[in-house]
């Protein structure tokens, strides 16, 4: 067959384990060294490489189909895997495949939390890298562009980004629906740990401002609160101070209650007309389940977040099917505009001057 | 097309749009996709434009406000309702709202239209010429859509806190406004309502001392007591007394007894009234 050919060659989650995408990632440098190196490879038209924490793909133009095989080769060389290693995980499809494979990656189906949106960012920030450098043409423009208009597509159309997925995200959606904007909700984190620190960097991307971090450990809570842009709020003073804040996420690794009903009841005598959100994070749980049953007290604990998490994700799932009708029908238009454009060969003065270069 | 509509034709097109809002509404919450809020909007606007031209053309017929019989009451009462709505829903973007207002709308209207003998004799002049009782007739009425459009507020606090509550957060819940700003937007209409109410009865209270004969007592103390019931429901809210949960519930079993006592005021004026009641066309 004559003409130019469109490939995507890498490896994803899907079939790549954890250990052996630490060994994929590519590092600043490698990947300045990796691109510089690819341009120069004879019969590589158009390449853009994107690699994020849990996929490493080029989708190129070539004008034979043993250019993806050096592709592979200059990577694995890079990598230090065998030709052999890497293909046990090796993603690799070509024309209409490739084309379908980008769009499903763009609106986030190929993700391993599903329908998440981060990946669209991921990808133009890739493709902006690789058009800012010539590596760019008349065919990957094309296809990157209505990749970036059929995710828009899909997530108007489908239900597969409705609905937070991870613990941290599900609990500022709770938020949301009780307060509306988050810009003036006054938020406590009680404990220092991990899930905590997650839980207040979901809140503060979602405009919470005004942050605060309690911890036993006074010393443990600034230095949270600094890495946070939060204040420190002396453990002992937390149940007096209750009322001040519109969320408390406790996160504590204490064995017993650290948010008592008691506390919770003098918190909403000062503030009976402002909902209270209490978020129990910790095993065993820092806040009393009696609180639930007080007026404009809304008590969530691990169980019940987690529930709604998986929830969420049950009905991502079930849009699979439609969101992939959706993208099939794309794909196919845009193969049948593209693949012209492959047969005519009009690719050939791709990133020239880097060519020159080289 | 329109020329020579009567005035009940075009209140009839008004309610079917109203209705298409509400069927909308429903549809797409059943789907459990977005609500198709600005199709709704652009719904209600229609159906808002046709009543107001068959209330426009009523109260040319009647010389003055339409609000001789229940089906004149019931009618200005959706229309203030979605007067209110235009204004609050644009303002404060509150999903569901406008399908929760089609459905009140629809529900006002349709009934209304439906009862032949609502508005079986159309009183002309009713407020004997005099622009102070019809400007208190019409504040009244518009206070009470504004605590329709406040029961609807409040009936949707109630789902959003049940939903809260019970950890059932999916389906058409996720589409309800946040708890917070339910509550503030129940706050200020019930203020409005106050506000207008209490100017409605300022007007009327002047009339009736100078001529307390011509006012039916009962009338009097259902209205009184209307006021009094929403006046106390804001003293006890902003006074941290009357919260939350509580606050709902009452305001919109208050809104059902104002919609039950227009029966009695409306039936008061009857005997009293100076014009004699003309048959109204059929």
């Amino acid at each position: 067959m004559s003409g130019d050919h469109l490939f995507v060659l890498g490896a994803t989650h899907h079939t790549a384990p954890l250990a052996v995408r630490e060994r994929l990632s590519l590092p600043a440098e490698s990947a300045e060294a990796l691109r510089t190196e690819l341009a120069g490879l004879p019969g590589l038209r158009e390449f853009t490489m994107v690699s994020t924490c849990n996929r490493i793909e080029f989708y190129g133009v070539a004008s034979a189909p043993t250019v993806a095989a050096e592709v592979q080769r200059a990577f694995c060389e890079r990598q230090h895997f065998t030709a052999a290693e890497f293909e046990q995980f090796r993603l690799s499809l070509t024309g209409p495949g490739a084309v379908q494979h980008l769009l499903e990656v763009t609106a986030g189906l190929d993700s391993q939390m599903l329908g998440e949106t981060e990946i669209l960012g991921q990808v133009k920030e890739a493709y902006g890298e690789a058009q800012a450098r010539g590596h760019t043409g008349a065919v990957l423009n094309r296809v990157f562009q209505k990749a970036f208009q059929s995710a828009k597509h899909v997530r108007s159309n489908t239900a597969i980004t409705e609905g937070q997925v991870s613990i941290a995200n599900v609990a500022v959606e709770l938020a949301g629906n009780i307060f509306g904007s988050l810009a003036q909700t006054r938020i406590l984190l009680v404990g220092a740990g991990d899930i905590g620190e997650k839980t207040a960097k979901a809140f503060q991307s979602r405009g919470a401002a005004a942050l605060s971090v309690a911890s036993r450990r006074l010393e443990r809570a600034m230095e949270l609160a600094n890495q946070l842009g939060a204040f420190a709020v002396p453990f002992w003073l937390m149940p007096v101070k209750l009322a001040d804040f519109d969320v408390v996420a406790c996160a504590t690794s204490a064995p017993d209650v650290v948010v008592t009903l008691s506390a919770v009841q003098a918190a909403m005598r000062r503030r009976p007309a402002r909902p209270l959100f209490l978020i129990d994070l910790a095993l065993p749980r820092d806040i009393d389940p009696a609180v639930a049953d007080l007026e404009n007290v809304f008590l969530y604990n691990l169980d019940d977040l987690a529930k709604i998490a998986e929830q969420n994700r049950a009905a991502r799932e079930a849009e699979i099917g439609k969101c992939r009708a959706l993208i099939v029908e794309r794909a196919t238009a845009l193969w049948r505009q593209v693949e012209p454009r492959l047969s005519g060969g009009n690719a050939a003065n791709a990133f020239p001057q880097v060519k020159a270069e080289s | 097309m329109f020329a020579g509509m009567s005035d009940r034709s075009w209140l009839w097109l008004a309610a079917e749009c109203y209705l298409a809002g509400l069927l909308l509404g429903t549809y797409t919450l059943v789907r459990g996709g977005r609500q198709a809020g600005g199709w709704i909007n652009l719904i209600i606007t229609a159906g808002y434009i046709f009543q107001l031209v068959g209330l426009g053309l009523r109260g040319h017929a009647v010389g003055g406000c339409p609000l001789g019989n229940t089906f004149e009451i019931f009618q200005f009462t959706a229309w203030s309702a979605i007067t209110l709505y235009l204004v609050v829903g644009v303002t404060f973007r509150l999903s569901l709202l406008g399908f929760f207002t089609a459905s009140l709308a629809a529900a006002l209207t349709l009934v209304s239209l439906s009862i032949p003998a609502w508005d079986a004799t159309r009183r002309a002049h009713i407020f004997g010429g005099n622009g102070w009782i019809e400007l208190h007739a019409a504040l009244a009425l518009f206070s009470y859509g504004v605590f329709a459009l406040l029961a609807l507020t409040s009936a949707m606090y109630l789902l959003r806190n049940y939903s809260l509550k019970s950890k059932n957060l999916g389906g058409w819940f996720t589409f309800l406004p946040s708890i917070y700003d339910l509550d503030h937007i129940s706050v200020r209409l019930l203020i409005t309502g106050v506000a207008i109410m209490t100017a409605a009865l300022s007007v009327g209270a002047t009339y009736w001392l100078r001529d307390p004969e011509r006012v039916n007592p009962v009338k009097i103390v259902v209205t009184v007591a209307i006021w009094a019931a929403y006046s106390a429901a804001l003293a006890m809210r902003l006074h941290g007394l009357l919260l939350a949960k509580r606050f709902s519930w009452f305001l919109v079993g208050l809104f059902a007894a104002a919609l039950i006592s227009l029966w009695p005021v409306d039936n008061s004026r009857h005997p009293k009234e100076p014009n004699p009641a003309v048959q109204a066309p059929r």
